[in-house]
Parts: structure tokens; C-alpha cells; sequence
């Protein structure tokens, strides 16, 4: 398949740049020859082995624990519970700033979730640390398990998400739906659902008197290393975390958790280095997951179908002991123009592991919701689905009124529908078959997601033999970091990147920020570029001020940096090589640096968002129900695109999970004991190869010249938004159907009388 | 330790013969490779089976090797992902991955990778998207990359078929 070669927008390009360019993955080698080391791929001499024995109740105490037993099996050489855990210097009942949450780490002997760690077992080997946490045998005093809407607790929050309001109006809700001449209203239901990274959390980690050094897969360097320093009681320049490649994230791996926090105490308890991998059961509990969740829209419509007011409300479950809510509501703020809008949000609390953010927060199941109650309102006006999102299309940010720094949505419709073939669809249901007489329904989604920038620092050198060292603590968690970051560098240095070194992937650097809310290119990538500007700078005060070169009397402006030589910017031929610049000085390197964050004043006058549209085609089995997607086609507009092979990948992971989110993923619990049916790969669904169809991804070019100085927008997360409910829809379009719970089921179909 | 018994066995491991003392029966070959081996290319992303993530070559057939017994295994010949390379030649399978970025995070990928070579061997591929497909669906990707995974074995597929027949000719 050729890629998309998106021209990259001449204000942000240096002549002969490698930037826009579908280069291959830098790490690529090391990644498929089993060279790229992972957190449990480190063996420091002298290393234990720790498992976590966990809760298999929901809710209620420990009242014992076999620890003799598992003391006494060969090769076990400690088991820490409540009884024996040494202190920590942060109590882990508060929250940790800025963003972290309360940890469960054998605090005392109370059991809040299953999976929950109740003990941990340290061995000379993996065998005897995990027939050590078998031989606990745990005695419960069991409390019941609150696991649904009837026996969970409900409450209104104080915020959802990280730190957003629970609540956001703009007009008068009611007034609008007075106003207007039809009103859909409908309940969604979406899931809990757990990450999954391929990688299970992992961590070695080794104690030198009281600094540490911890292998972990990690999204958030500086961070971890703050908030472990508060635990351990030690400053923040004594942890050290390598994470040089992560096995996925999603966002499980941005946020500190109690097993890891362990892991690295019994380190330092037992003076000697320590592993922990959890099972993959245990990944159901202490890491996150995303939250269930109980929407209802209310779509008011005029006469010429434009929106009079949408209001979406959004129940979240959270656990009984903090709070993170998934803000889905708030899907409905950016997208469709209505002079009423209202998102509220109210919490749940079940006996489950605090949920977290999971690729796409809130959007992901906000729009779900959001997307197929579009479709049910444009049904109700009798209206093409795309029709009405264009009649409804925002030119200003809804709820502020702000201009969009850029947005390219309504290119994102038109190319994706001319490619998907979207200009034929019959309006009504059930009017498409296949040559064998599947079913086949096609329907859309609009995406979209914020473009938050964080702080981030980085460091750039010029060698003497006019290569170039880049250093940023970033995070490569499969979005390809390493790759897209040295494009960077190597553009804001006029090198080649096979000229630059990128150092990264270690909280000894310069903290690159954060590898999540898709924000990581944009942040790291703009420290990267004006580091890379810095040293460029400096280099040409150095020719311009010497006598002795081509530059000199040239000024800083007056140069221009290119494959690796400044030239005047007036006179090509008069340059010369970084390399030259630098021996005639007398100097081994010249090193420059940057420390950015977003211009507020930029922020607040625009908003920010990337934006795309899903088009998908179901075939479904009109006997049985079964549901296949046959293709996706996804358009979508994210700034700059600073490699499109890359990003295309990351466009098909996000609609993957999309099709994951509206077909396959739940996580199941038993009602009666709170415990996960399904905390496994093969009963949790998770898209195998044969479930993904044909998928294309449409890179549109858009010029932002206000998200920030390099232009580049997020694209990690926007793939799921829009392809959930263009799936759902399709299904609706080919079966009659309306399932308003996900995932869409065989049996939603088969028990429905339209389906008959 | 373990259970104070020894028992040894011999693997020829990526070509390499090794006479291993192993001091407890519970190690599966997927642990002997990571722990004891540190051989750890092959990776464990549920250790039931259920992934593919530790996928390793045992006497040409691809098994999960979380599922076995590393002392049920004595004399096998045994092929991981640090063995398909020949120095710094990869293997075509590896570069296809590669040209066709067949993964993102890479945690899957040495399980996709020896799926692929033990499928192209076993001369199962074909040229069917569709089949391989089906054949790669025991390997789990998070990520996604699966659309890249199955261009990158078809074109693999066809690239060592031209050289078995370049070969035989
Ligand atoms: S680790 Fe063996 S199949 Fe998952
Ligand atoms: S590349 Fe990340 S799981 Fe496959």
C-alpha cells in the first residue's frame, strides 16, 4: 500500500528535512530481533524474584494469612504483609500531586477490590515466589460486593477526569429543548474495560544505600521519580527509572501502582535487587482500567435538522476509595454546534480498582454515546447521517465561542466519504446484502481529541565531527517516539537523523514531559526543536563573530542552517560545515538547550483539538446474528504530520480499538463476589488478526499555525473516537437494529424483534 | 533450592548445544529461556497460553512456550527470536516487519515474528491475506499492527519462495 506523503507546510520545513517523511522505525532492529529491553528483561546479580498474592473478594478484611507456609517452602525468603511492611514516608490513603492516586501497598488488612495485593512473597527463584503466594491460603471476613447500579453508592463529584468540572453548561438546556421540533432521547451503557498492554506491569528495581534505580516501563518520568521519592522518603534525584521501551501503556502505565510501589520497599528491605511481573490476571485491579458507564443524550432538533440543545449526562463508576470518572460527557462540548449544551456527570462508587485514564479518557465512551444519538436523531429528521453532522458542523468551539486554532473536519468528511464510496447509502435500514445475503450496513462517526501540550525540557550538542547528540526523557511506548523525536531534532538542526543520537527513555535527561493525552510528540518534540534552534544559535554567533569564516558580519538572522553547514542567508555559496565552525573555535562541542510549555495567551484565545471522521461497513449474518466489520476507512486532520507511517499505524491501533470498544471488550464481573469472570486474554476479547478488516487512514493535511511553534497535533487517541459509533450505526443500518449497549452483541441482535 | 532435585537436560538452543541443570521441575521453557537463559526475546504476556507472546520454534513447530515444561523437553532443538538472524542479516520475515512497521510497542512482535517463520516453513501461508490472517490470530497484538503483520508475511512468504526456488534452480 503506498503512503500518504502529506507535504510538510513550508513555514516549518527546512530545505532537505526528514521530517514529513514516512521514515522506518529507528528501534526497528533492536524491536524485531529481541534486542529492545524491556523493565522484566533486566537480571542485575543477586536478583529475587517477588509475586503478589491477591484478594479474591470484593470487599471485607484478611483475618489470616498462612505466612509459616510460605516461609517454609524452599527458596522463599520473605513474605511481606501488613504485619511486616516497613513504613513509607507518604501515607497512601492521600493522593499523591499532582495527579496521583491512592495505592493499595498493605496499609492494613482491609480488602477494597479484588486483585487487590494482600501480601507479597520474595524467593531466590520466579517458581518458588509463586508457590509461596499459593500456599497463603488467605481466610477472609467477607463483606458484600457492591458491583452495580443497585448496590453501588452514588454521589456528585468534585471533578471528573484529571481535574475537569463535573459539570458544563452553555444556554438554556431546557429553553432549547422547548424550541425545538423533534427531541431524540436515548440510554447508552458502556463497559468497564481494562488496558491490556501486551507488557504487564513490570519492575527490577535496586537499592544503593538510599538511591534507587528502577527498570519499569513508565509514561511519565519525572513525575514517578517525584512521587517515588515521597514514598521512600529520599529526594527525587536519587531514583532513577529506565524505560527505554514499554510494551504499550495506554495510559496503565502513566500512574504509580501499589504491586510496583512494593517491589521496589522489599528492594530495599531485603538490600537486594528485586523483579515483579504481574500475571495477567492481576492486571484487573491495581493498574487502571476504564470505568462503566451510564449515558443519556437529549438531542433537540429544529426544522432544517440543526440542533436546538444537547444535553449529556453521564453516570461513572469509580471505586469506594478515590475517584477518577470518566469525563464522557464532556464529548458533547467540542463537536456540534448548539446553542444549548449541557455535560453533567455523576459518580458511582463499586467495590473495583480506582479506574484511570485509558487511551482516549472520556471520549472514547462519550462519543460513543454521542455518535450514535446523532445517528438516531438524523434517522428521526430523515436526514443522511453526514448531512447532519455538516448542518450541525461547529465553526467556533460550541461551549466557548473560541476560534479553533485549526480544523480541517469538514476535508476529513469529504475524502473520507469519496473514499469509503459513502454517496450511495440508502437511507433506510436493512436495504444492502452481499452476494452470499449477509447483511451489510454502513455508517459514521465524527472524531475527535484535545491537543494538550505539557512542559518539557531538552538538551542538544554539536560534535566536534558535526553530529549531533539529542537528549529529552521521553517515553516510546509503540507511538514511535524515537523516530518521530529524532525528525525533529535533526530538522531544528539541519542534519540528517542518521547525524543525531536521541538519548531518551531515562529520568536522568531532561524531563521530556508526558507520553500521554497524545501529547508526547508535540511536547518533547518542541523542547527537542528549540534545543536544536539554541545550539544552531549559538554555533553561528561563534562563525559570525570570527574574522576567519565565510559567516563572519553575517549575524545570527543573516544564517541558515542546512545538511549540517550554515550558510548565509543572503549568499548560498558562502557557508561552511558545522565540523569547521567548530575546530576553528577550539571547541569539542556547542551545546544549547530548551525548557518549553504552551504561550497561555495562545490557549486561552483558541481551542485545540484534532478531529477526523470514522466510515464503517458491517456485514452481518442474518441467521445468526454474527457480526463482521468489512471495512474501515478513517480520515483524519491532526496538524503537522512529522512521519505518516508512523502515524497511519497509530490511526489503525485507535481504530482497532474502536472496533474492540463497539464488538468485543467487557469486562465481566460476577455479581454475587465482585470477582472478574473474564481477568484473562482469552475471555476478555481483545481484536485478533483475523477480527480486523481492511483499514485505511486518510492523512489530511492541516496547517495549525497557533497548537505550538512546530505545528503538530496529537494522534494517538482520536482513532477509537468516531469508529465506536460508526460501527454501532452500521450495525443499525444493516439490521434495524438499535443496540445502546456495548459492546453490540450477537444476542442484542438476535433477541430484538426488528432483527427477526 | 526448588525442590532439591536435579535433573538435566539438553537443548540445542538457536544452534547451540546446552547440557542445563535444572533444579526444579516447574520451569517451563518460556522461564528457562528469560530467567535462567537470559535469552529474553521471547516474551510472556499471559503465561496461559492465551497470547502468543512467547512463541518459540521447538523442532521446527511453533508452540507456546509458557505452556511447556522446559524438563519434558530434553534433547529438542529449539529456535527463539535472538536465533533467526544470520550476524547482522535479518532474517526476511524481521525486515518485512520492519518495511511494513508490523508493530509499534515490539512487545508482541518476537511471538508474531516466530509465527510467521514457523507458518512460511510449515508452507502454510500462501498468498491469501484472508488465511494468514486466520493463521496469525493466535498472537495477540494490543497495539494493532496487525495490518502491517499480515503484509509484512505475505510479502516474506513470497520473498523466501523466490529464493527456494532461486535455490533449487
Ligand atoms: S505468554 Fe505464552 S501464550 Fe501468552
Ligand atoms: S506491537 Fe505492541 S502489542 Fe503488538
Amino acid at each position: 500500500m503506498p503512503l500518504e506523503t502529506t507535504s510538510p507546510l513550508p513555514q516549518h520545513r527546512r530545505h532537505g528535512s526528514s521530517a514529513g517523511q514516512p521514515l522506518t522505525r529507528r528501534d526497528g532492529v533492536l524491536k524485531v530481533t529481541g534486542r529492545a529491553t524491556y523493565a522484566a528483561d533486566n537480571h542485575p546479580d543477586g536478583i529475587l524474584y517477588a509475586v503478589t498474592a491477591v484478594s479474591s473478594i470484593a470487599r471485607g478484611r484478611v483475618t489470616a494469612l498462612d505466612v509459616e507456609a510460605a516461609k517454609a517452602h524452599p527458596g522463599v525468603v520473605e513474605v511481606l504483609t501488613p504485619a511486616n511492611r516497613p513504613p513509607l514516608a507518604h501515607d497512601p490513603d492521600e493522593k499523591m500531586p499532582p495527579f496521583g492516586f491512592r495505592v493499595e501497598v498493605l496499609q492494613d488488612d482491609t480488602v477494597r477490590y479484588v486483585n487487590q495485593p494482600i501480601a507479597i512473597v520474595i524467593a531466590e527463584t520466579l517458581e518458588a515466589a509463586t508457590e509461596g503466594a499459593a500456599l497463603l491460603n488467605p481466610v477472609y471476613e467477607v463483606e458484600p460486593a457492591r458491583t452495580d447500579l443497585e448496590s453501588g453508592k452514588r454521589f456528585d463529584p468534585e471533578g471528573i477526569g484529571i481535574g475537569a468540572p463535573a459539570r458544563t453548561a452553555h444556554g438554556d438546556i431546557e429553553a432549547g429543548l422547548a424550541a425545538a421540533v423533534r427531541v431524540t432521547e436515548a440510554d447508552y451503557v458502556t463497559p468497564p474495560q481494562y488496558h491490556n498492554a501486551m507488557e504487564p506491569h513490570a519492575v527490577v528495581a535496586q537499592w544503593d544505600g538510599d538511591r534507587v534505580t528502577i527498570d519499569m516501563p513508565n509514561q511519565t518520568l519525572a513525575l514517578s521519580c517525584a512521587s517515588y521519592a515521597a514514598y521512600f522518603g529520599i529526594p527525587a534525584e536519587n531514583v532513577l527509572i529506565r524505560s527505554p521501551f514499554l510494551g504499550g501503556g495506554f495510559g496503565s502505565k502513566a500512574i504509580l501502582n501499589g504491586p510496583q510501589i512494593l517491589a521496589i520497599l522489599a528492594a530495599r528491605m531485603l538490600n537486594r535487587p528485586v523483579k515483579l511481573a504481574l500475571t495477567r490476571a492481576q492486571m484487573y485491579g491495581p493498574v487502571g482500567h476504564r470505568g462503566r458507564t451510564w449515558q443519556k443524550l437529549r438531542l433537540g432538533v429544529d426544522e432544517e435538522g440543526r440542533l436546538t440543545a444537547l444535553h449529556h449526562q453521564a453516570l461513572c463508576t469509580t471505586s469506594s476509595f478515590d475517584e477518577f470518572l470518566e469525563p464522557a460527557a464532556n464529548a458533547s462540548l467540542p463537536l456540534y454546534a448548539s446553542p444549548a449544551i449541557l455535560a453533567e456527570h455523576e459518580g458511582l462508587r463499586l467495590d473495583v480498582g480506582t479506574p484511570g485514564p485509558m487511551r482516549a479518557p472520556g471520549l472514547a465512551s462519550g462519543s460513543a454515546a454521542l455518535e450514535v444519538a446523532m445517528d438516531e436523531a438524523a434517522e428521526a429528521c430523515g436526514m443522511d447521517p453526514l448531512d447532519f453532522r455538516l448542518a450541525n458542523y461547529a465553526e467556533t468551539e460550541p461551549v466557548t465561542g473560541k476560534p479553533f486554532s485549526s480544523k480541517a473536519l469538514r476535508e476529513c468528511y469529504a475524502e473520507g466519504a469519496k473514499r469509503f464510496g459513502w454517496s450511495g447509502r440508502p437511507l433506510a435500514p436493512r436495504t444492502m446484502r452481499d452476494e452470499n445475503g449477509f447483511l451489510i450496513g454502513w455508517g459514521m462517526g465524527t472524531a475527535v481529541f484535545h491537543c494538550p501540550h505539557f512542559p518539557a525540557e531538552a538538551r542538544a550538542t554539536l560534535r566536534a565531527d558535526g553530529t549531533a547528540l539529542m537528549e529529552t526523557a521521553g517515553a516510546d511506548m509503540g507511538q514511535g517516539a524515537w523516530t518521530a523525536l529524532a525528525q525533529i531534532a535533526a530538522e531544528a538542526l539541519g542534519l540528517d537523523p542518521d547525524q543525531v543520537e536521541l538519548h531518551s527513555g531515562i529520568s536522568s535527561l531532561p524531563d521530556g514531559g508526558i507520553a500521554g493525552g497524545s501529547g508526547h510528540t508535540a511536547s518533547a518534540g518542541l523542547a527537542l526543536h528549540n534545543a536544536g534552534e539554541d545550539a544552531i544559535a549559538r554555533l553561528a554567533e561563534l562563525a559570525t563573530n570570527d574574522p576567519a569564516s565565510p559567516l563572519f558580519g553575517a549575524g545570527n538572522i543573516g544564517v541558515v542552517a542546512r545538511s549540517g553547514r550554515l550558510h548565509r542567508r543572503d549568499d548560498e555559496s558562502r557557508g561552511e560545515s558545522y565540523a569547521e565552525i567548530l575546530a576553528r573555535a577550539g571547541r569539542s562541542d556547542v551545546v544549547g538547550t530548551a525548557k518549553t510549555a504552551r504561550d497561555p495567551a495562545v490557549a486561552s484565545a483558541h481551542a485545540m483539538y484534532s478531529h477526523g471522521a470514522v466510515f464503517a461497513e458491517v456485514k452481518v449474518d442474518p441467521d445468526l446474528g454474527q457480526i463482521r466489520v468489512a471495512r474501515l476507512v478513517g480520515a483524519f486532520a491532526a496538524g503537522r504530520i512529522i512521519n505518516p507511517r508512523l502515524v497511519r499505524s497509530q490511526y489503525f491501533g485507535g481504530m482497532i480499538w474502536g472496533a474492540s470498544f463497539a464488538l468485543h471488550e467487557e469486562a465481566i464481573a460476577d455479581r454475587r463476589t465482585g470477582r472478574i469472570m473474564n481477568a484473562d486474554l482469552a475471555e476478555y476479547h481483545v481484536p485478533v488478526n483475523a477480527d480486523v478488516p481492511s483499514l485505511d487512514a486518510i492523512l489530511i493535511p492541516e496547517d495549525d499555525p497557533h497548537v505550538n511553534p512546530i505545528g503538530v497535533k496529537g494522534v494517538g487517541e482520536i482513532g477509537i473516537t468516531g469508529t465506536v459509533g460508526a460501527i454501532a450505526n452500521a450495525v443499525w443500518h444493516a439490521t434495524g437494529v438499535r443496540v445502546r449497549r456495548f459492546p453490540v452483541r450477537v444476542e442484542d441482535l438476535l433477541i430484538s424483534r426488528e432483527f427477526a | 533450592m526448588g525442590y532439591h532435585m536435579s535433573l538435566s537436560i539438553s537443548l540445542t538452543i538457536n544452534g547451540l548445544k546446552r547440557e542445563i541443570a535444572l533444579d526444579d521441575p516447574r520451569v517451563t521453557l518460556l522461564d528457562l529461556l528469560r530467567e535462567r537463559l537470559h535469552l529474553t526475546g521471547t516474551k510472556k504476556g499471559c503465561d496461559r497460553g492465551q497470547c502468543g507472546a512467547c512463541t518459540v520454534l521447538v523442532d521446527g513447530r511453533r508452540i507456546n512456550s509458557c505452556l511447556a515444561l522446559a524438563a519434558s523437553l530434553d534433547g529438542a532443538e529449539i529456535t527463539t527470536i535472538e536465533g533467526l538472524a544470520d550476524g547482522e542479516d535479518l532474517h526476511p520475515v524481521q525486515a518485512a516487519f520492519i518495511a511494513h512497521d508490523g508493530f509499534q510497542c515490539g512487545y508482541c512482535t518476537p511471538g508474531q515474528i516466530m509465527s510467521a517463520v514457523g507458518l512460511i516453513s510449515e508452507g502454510n501461508a500462501g498468498d491469501d491475506p484472508e488465511r494468514i490472517r486466520e493463521l496469525m490470530s493466535g498472537n495477540i497484538c494490543r497495539c494493532g499492527a496487525y495490518q502491517g503483520i499480515t503484509e509484512a508475511v505475505l510479502e516474506a512468504q513470497k520473498d523466501l519462495a523466490e529464493r527456494n526456488r532461486r535455490d533449487a534452480a
